[in-house]
């Protein structure tokens, strides 16, 4: 992976406004730093159904939405498919664990997601999506 | 001074990769080690807080609804090995992730007698790591008051070759 010069890193600052999706408290805490950790802010949404209020209620626009699959509520796919129905442009990346097999992660893809990523998630992992 | 501080640093190392070699931690435990700054120095302390927690409840949980013979919920200890299969996994606590792969395995063929197997080491082995990571902290503490700085080495674990000694990434 090349190495991001400071420029980068400063327009990556500029522009990254990320919600994380997701029930576990402890994924929030490491997602939210990892943010940080590239330059970004974040807010947190409990669930899917959080996470579709917030656009609904707010207008909110966000870069990059951290998707888990698994949640009460509303669960991740049924969360992407509303918020795509509701027009949302941001770059959707779903969250998965090692347990879901290839048809799971196919039916998450389709529900509108622009990428898939398995926990636990790190930098390496985000960056290049954000390039 | 700076001989005391050097020796706590050296102890911090090689207990850290012993730890790795062990198979308490993988590399996600490097990769949260890498996001502690200044900003935040207690932060790999505050999420290993928290998941010990959550494997506190989840075990009590998980215990009660393997009580009853008679009565098992399996839905429900499924649920709960899968969330703290997930906890484990993002905090590199590898020895309780592997635990729970063969908790599952049970969930899934409703072996109760083998889930409560696997409780009672996923029990064993979360308080293990959690007596190992105080002995950390508290060694990170010492070189802290001794005035030096906490090693920035983080090693890597490779599981393809278990023979293969842990690299220290400079």
């Amino acid at each position: 992976m090349a190495t991001k010069s400071m420029g980068d890193i400063e327009k990556i600052k500029k522009k990254l406004n990320v919600l994380i999706v997701d029930d576990d408290p402890l994924n929030l805490i490491i997602h939210e730093k990892i943010i940080k950790a590239i330059g970004g802010i974040s807010q947190t949404a409990n669930n899917g159904e959080e996470a579709v209020i917030i656009h609904r209620d707010g207008g909110s626009s966000f870069d990059l939405i951290l998707m888990d699959k698994e949640m009460p509520e509303r669960d991740g796919v049924s969360t992407t498919k509303k918020l795509r129905e509701m027009e949302v442009k941001s770059m959707i990346v779903g969250v998965t664990s090692l347990a879901d097999n290839e048809e799971e992660r196919r039916a998450f893809m389709e529900a509108g997601l622009n990428h898939c990523l398995a926990k636990p998630l790190t930098k390496d992992k985000i960056i290049p999506l954000i390039n | 001074m700076n001989t005391v501080v050097a020796k706590l640093q050296r102890q911090f190392q090689d207990y850290l990769v012993s730890l790795y070699q062990q198979g308490f931690l993988d590399n996600q435990f490097t990769e949260l080690r890498k996001l502690q700054d200044e900003g935040t120095p207690d932060f790999v302390a505050e999420v290993v807080s928290l998941f010990f927690d959550d494997c506190s409840k989840l075990i009590n949980s998980m215990s009660r609804s393997l009580e009853r013979p008679e009565n098992v919920d399996f839905k429900q200890v499924d649920s709960g090995v899968h969330q703290l299969k997930g906890s484990s996994s993002s905090v590199g606590a590898r020895r309780v992730k592997n635990v729970c792969i063969s908790f599952k395995e049970c969930c899934d063929v409703q072996n109760r007698e083998g889930c409560l197997r696997c409780l009672q080491q996923v029990d064993y082995e979360y308080k293990m790591l959690k007596t190992k990571l105080q002995d950390l902290f508290n060694l990170e503490q010492q070189i802290v008051q001794a005035g030096g700085a906490i090693p920035q080495h983080f090693p890597s674990y490779t599981i393809l070759r278990p023979d293969i000694r842990p690299c220290l990434d400079a």
